[in-house]
């Protein structure tokens, strides 16, 4: 879940401004700060398990549709 | 009539006493603290979700208490055309629940900022700014971490007349400097479009007492003033 574009990111700003590029990493143009989940879950497979865990965060609001985007990073199975 | 007001308090509410306190002693308004879980809205003329924290405000401040069956009461209420304000943990709780529009996100300057502020009065025609005075100017003190205003739909508020309070400096313009924790435009408070429900980010309980102000000025009163109005006129 990362802040939306309109919204200013003052947590990405500092780390870019005051760590990042003091440092000498000034190729470094632009960060976005935001949350992160890990969730294990019970499903048919991976597709379905992605669908659950869209449901549930739009249902939820696990993220805020305000001020965030939901990105699906990567979806893998565990053997039980 | 005798009124009878709520205080929902969920775990990690800390304003409650002193909202319980002006209502019940210098508003002599007849008010009970109700645990958010066994709130029933139907037993009450009006409601507010005070300031503090709420389950630890873990994933985002208030998403977690949207979540309390005292939503349902609460949005049942304003169906019924009873008032429910939200201050500072109550606000982000109201937003979080869809009751009123926008999100609050951590102050601009990543710092919990507690301080005297002026409030410009935007729209006095809500169940709490009836009593007050279309751009007059209130003190009222914020003590926030998350109280950073934004929304994508700014025009949309503006139109509905749903900005009820802006930061603005001490001769009432929006300075440079009067804009606290960087909220969009300069939003300390809105309404839903009914304008039974308000939340904003100060804290009108702690600004009802002059012994408590520092201009001895008591213009948190003016609130619980203007729901008091609201709910004796409806009946």
């Amino acid at each position: 879940m990362t802040l939306k574009s309109a919204a200013r990111d003052p947590v990405a700003d500092t780390i870019q401004r005051d760590l990042i590029a003091k440092k000498g990493f000034d190729m470094v143009s632009h960060v976005r700060s935001g949350q992160y989940l890990k969730i294990s879950l019970q499903a048919e497979d991976k597709d379905s398990a992605e669908q659950i865990i869209v449901r549930m965060c739009n249902i939820l609001r696990i993220y805020n549709p305000i001020t965030q985007n939901l990105n699906i990073l990567k979806v893998t199975e565990i053997d039980q | 009539m005798s009124i009878k007001i709520a205080i929902i308090q969920f775990p990690g509410s800390n304003c409650d006493l002193d909202a319980l306190h002006v209502l019940n002693d210098v508003m002599t308004i007849e008010t009970t603290l109700v645990w958010h879980n066994e709130f029933k809205g139907s037993q009450f003329d009006g409601a507010i979700l005070p300031g503090g924290f709420s389950f630890g405000d873990y994933l985002r401040s208030g998403i977690i208490a949207a979540h309390s069956p005292a939503i349902d009461e609460a949005r049942q209420m304003l169906k019924d055309d009873k008032p429910i304000i939200g201050i500072c943990n109550g606000f982000q709780i109201l937003t979080e629940a869809q009751l009123l529009p926008g999100a609050l996100l951590q102050n601009e300057s990543l710092k919990f900022i507690c301080k005297w502020v002026k409030l410009r009065v935007e729209n006095n025609q809500t169940a709490f700014t009836n009593m007050m005075e279309l751009g007059s100017i209130l003190n009222i003190p914020i003590a926030h971490g998350e109280g950073r205003y934004f929304t994508d739909k700014l025009k949309e508020l503006q139109d509905n007349n749903q900005i009820v309070f802006k930061y603005v400096d001490n001769n009432g313009e929006m300075g440079e400097y009067s804009n606290p924790n960087g909220s969009l435009a300069n939003i300390a408070g809105v309404c839903d479009l009914e304008q039974k429900c308000v939340g904003l980010m100060p804290h009108p309980e702690r600004a009802s007492e002059s012994i408590l102000s520092p201009e001895k000025t008591i213009h948190g009163k003016l609130f619980f003033e203007s729901m008091k109005n609201f709910i004796e006129k409806r009946v």
